[in-house]
């Protein structure tokens, strides 16, 4: 269980995290959304204790990380990329985290085989493709079998086959009762893999839900209608809280009303539909419009005034 | 935790962080290299220097501790300077490299309590140094004396203050790695770090002895090569401090340092 409380990080004047607070539960998985520069990142430092929260705090299994007698063991992080020597062979860089804790070499071989680095581990870390080095990471984390699982980005790189890969192993990690939280800027990535999903935006909590209640929320999308009369139509179904807007000659755009209702009036008054659709959001689209105020480095004209 | 199958116990011991940084320094080339070149840095040049010693012609040898000395000790000793710059090296390496590859991230992550990797790193450099630089010296001097011309050959290992000095030099070094080792995790690059190793042990004493002559013959025996080379003298020259004192001013400064290194990593993030 990972267990963030009121958290702030700031960095001079600038605020990489306000205020944060969310738990991540044991058997699910978490996705942790937001665009970049939201303070994802900055947020998992804080959990495994690289940064210090400039408030609040961070509990991992009910404790601040460093206080646990087993660290490797509470918690499994994949932070950036490469946080790896490339001198070392990928086999060395393992065994050096795993003495630590008095891991054995039969868990080093174990993870080196469950992340499929089976036939590189002997070779230096510095020729490793980005998708080698996110497999690295993710036996890196595994190492201590630890109770907690956290990936930031962890499908960065990977092929078609390697996302598939830590897809089901997530999916396994938390079915065996572990808390599984990984980060992402992608919501249809996420999506299928998480079912509690936080979502965050210059550093504040945007929306802590799940992906059943998020597609509930973003369901109201509207109905689409064509019909050979929309004038009549339109007339019909005007009333309080609904609106009709017109979207092309014979088609109408209907908030306020369930497709069911709308084609009910239609037929009392003998109209006839060629379509009628209730328009949903994706999940991408509700993410976007969730995050779309805090969106950190957005293409905006701004450059006209850089110009200037 | 839900499931109740037996997990093993694994336990972060000081023991284990020590074993784990053994484990990271072997597991590195430039370790055992950089190690390799000090010791030969050490023979080589003090090989050379014996050699080539002119005793009418005043100094042999190039300078630093030891450079003009008269005995054999302080002739065969010659390579300390170079062997002192790449044990340092090796301390700023270890430490400051950590940083630059983002290594240092998975390290922490695996010792949150941060100062047990402080600790082993500069043992294991400190420790590594010493050995293999004390073995150094005493090979040195075993090769280079037979080389030394009549006039200034006649020490033997046996004799009075011989094997102090030898000793004295693989202690020297090995806190020369320990202070490689608090510079790379203070200034945690190993450029910033190198430059101010270099600086302090060999340019400074320099810079100093421009000063006016009052002021350079008190401030001399105080910097840190100066203070930690008086070990590696059979007779304590003039302007010098005594052997053990000297080690344990310089002692005292790899100390400050070190402590500065302890404070840094564990008052700011990673």
């Amino acid at each position: 269980m990972i267990e963030v409380l009121e958290v702030t990080k700031r960095y001079g004047e600038k605020v990489a995290v306000d205020r944060l607070s969310f738990v991540a539960r044991p058997g699910q998985v978490t996705g942790f959304l937001g665009p970049n520069g939201a303070g994802k990142s900055t947020t998992m430092r804080m959990i495994v204790g690289l940064d210090r929260p400039t408030s609040g705090s961070v509990l991992v299994n009910g404790r601040p990380y460093a206080e646990h007698a087993a660290p490797l063991q509470e918690i499994g992080v994949l932070l950036e990329a490469k946080a790896v020597h490339p001198g070392r062979t990928a086999v060395s860089h393992l065994l050096g985290l795993a003495r630590t804790h008095g891991i054995p070499r039969r868990r080093v071989d174990e993870v080196i085989d469950l992340a499929g680095l089976g036939a590189v581990a002997g070779k230096r870390v510095g020729g490793f493709s980005l998708g080698m080095g996110q497999r690295l990471g993710i036996a890196a984390a595994l190492l201590g079998d630890p109770a907690v699982v956290m990936l930031d980005e962890p499908v960065n790189g990977l092929d078609p086959e390697g996302v598939l890969w830590v897809r089901n192993l997530l999916a396994g990690l938390a079915a065996e009762g572990r808390t599984v939280m990984l980060s992402s800027h992608l919501m249809s990535e996420t999506a299928l893999i998480a079912e509690h999903l936080v979502v965050v935006g210059r550093g504040r909590l945007l929306a802590d839900t799940t992906v059943a209640g998020l597609i509930a929320q973003t369901a109201g999308g509207g109905v689409q209608v064509a019909t050979s009369q929309p004038g009549l139509l339109r007339d019909l179904l005007s009333g309080p809280g609904v609106t009709v807007t017109s979207t092309a000659s014979e088609q109408l755009r209907v908030d306020g009303l369930t497709s069911r209702e709308v084609g009910a009036v239609a037929a009392g008054h003998g109209i006839p539909l060629y379509e009628l659709v209730e328009h949903r959001v994706s999940l991408e689209e509700a993410f976007m419009d969730l995050t779309r105020d805090a969106v950190e480095y957005a293409a905006t004209p701004v450059l006209q005034e850089a110009i200037r | 935790m839900t499931t109740t199958s037996v997990r093993p116990v694994y336990r972060l011991t000081a023991r284990g962080v020590l074993a784990g940084e053994w484990t990271k320094f072997w597991s590195l080339r430039s370790s055992g290299i950089t190690l390799a070149v000090s010791v030969v840095l050490l023979v080589l040049v003090g090989m050379i220097a014996s050699a080539s010693y002119d005793p009418s012609g005043g100094g042999g040898g190039p300078g630093g501790p030891g450079g003009g000395a008269s005995d054999a000790v302080g002739l065969v000793l010659s390579g300390s300077t170079f062997a002192s710059l790449a044990v340092g090296v090796l301390g700023v390496l270890l430490a400051a490299g950590e940083y630059s590859t983002g290594m240092i991230r998975s390290t922490l992550s695996a010792v949150p309590t941060r100062l047990p990797v402080l600790w082993s790193k500069a043992l294991i450099a400190g420790g590594l140094a010493a050995v293999t630089m004390t073995v150094g010296a005493v090979v040195s001097f075993l090769i280079g004396s037979p080389l030394l011309p009549d006039a200034v050959s006649g020490l033997g290992l046996g004799d009075d203050g011989v094997l102090r000095s030898l000793l004295g030099a693989g202690l020297y070094l090995g806190l020369v790695a320990v202070l490689g080792v608090a510079l790379g995790a203070l200034v945690r690059s190993s450029a910033g770090g190198i430059a101010i190793l270099a600086g302090g042990l060999l340019i400074v004493p320099g810079l100093i002895s421009l000063l006016p002559a009052s002021w350079s013959d008190t401030i001399s025996p105080y910097l840190p090569s100066n203070a930690g080379g008086a070990i590696m003298s059979v007779q304590t020259a003039d302007g010098s401090l005594a052997p053990w004192a000297g080690l344990a001013v310089f002692a005292a400064y790899v100390a400050v340092v070190l402590a500065a290194a302890a404070w840094r990593l564990t008052k700011t993030d990673a």
